[in-house]
């Protein structure tokens, strides 16, 4: 527990299911829960090399504030959503794609 | 003891954040994220980050997830709790993926890090309020504009056109 490697090797491994899940998945709301787990490998990375950069507090803001976006970006991207199905009856992201025709 | 503690925190991080990607009803990968974002608290602590551990719960469980399942409930003709949705290429996506992890993983375990050791501080509170409204005062503006203008805009676009 006492080594940086072990916060390296689990916020990889959080963020590498964060993209399978932003490149497999067709629900939109499904590929914003991966966009969430991948904010929270970054995050982890952060506070990790703020414990073991001797203790420097700056990482700590950074956290912080990737937090606030992830909120700030959670509330846009849900409205964006419920107005995408309001519209067309589908949050399937491969049916949305009237800006191709 | 707390060796112990730390594993079983990040293995129940983990898996659950594999069941939030790989489970195919939308409602338990929801309730699986909740354990991955309290795992992820727990690793916080894990680092001496109180703040951030508390930030973590209050915002992401208690914010960030419950829009998430507001959003679930609003998308779908609610009949059950099963409301299930596909993914696509699950195979190559996992290959990918894999290779993907061993290349990262190769890049930051290889990597020189400097390691400085420090003593566990008393609280971060105190430290994080002093940078907040000193060197990082204009971020911390900033991103309170930000998250202003988010959220009116969140509001102006889930009204429609009424």
């Amino acid at each position: 527990m006492n080594s940086l490697d072990s916060y390296l090797f689990i916020s990889s491994m959080l963020f590498c299911l964060g993209l399978f899940g932003v490149i497999t998945r067709r629900n939109a709301i499904a590929v914003l829960m991966g966009v969430e787990l991948i904010l929270n490998a970054a995050n982890i990375n952060f506070v990790a090399f703020s414990k073991f950069n001797g203790m420097n507090l700056d990482g700590h803001i950074f956290a912080l504030l990737v937090i606030v976006l992830a909120a700030a970006e959670a509330a846009v991207a849900l409205a964006i959503i419920i107005n995408i199905y309001n519209n067309m009856n589908t949050v399937n992201i491969d049916d949305v794609s009237e800006l191709k025709r | 003891m707390a060796d112990i503690v730390f594993w079983i925190i990040s293995a129940l991080t983990v898996m659950s954040a594999a069941f939030v990607v790989l489970n195919n009803q939308l409602v338990y990968s929801a309730v699986a994220l909740l354990f991955t974002l309290f795992g992820t608290a727990g690793l916080y602590v894990f680092l001496w980050a109180d703040f951030i551990a508390g930030i973590q719960i209050l915002v992401y469980v208690g914010g960030i997830l419950v829009l998430v399942i507001f959003g679930i409930m609003l998308t779908n003709k609610i009949k059950s709790v099963r409301i299930s949705h596909k993914s696509m290429q699950q195979g190559v996506g996992g290959v990918v993926i894999f290779w993907f992890f061993i290349f990262l993983f190769l890049a930051l375990t290889k990597a020189p890090w400097v390691v400085t050791e420090a003593i566990e501080p008393v609280g971060t509170v105190r430290g994080i309020g002093i940078l907040l409204l000193t060197d990082y005062l204009l971020p911390f503006e900033i991103i309170s504009v930000l998250l202003l203008g988010a959220l009116i805009g969140a509001a102006v676009l889930s009204r429609g056109d009424s």
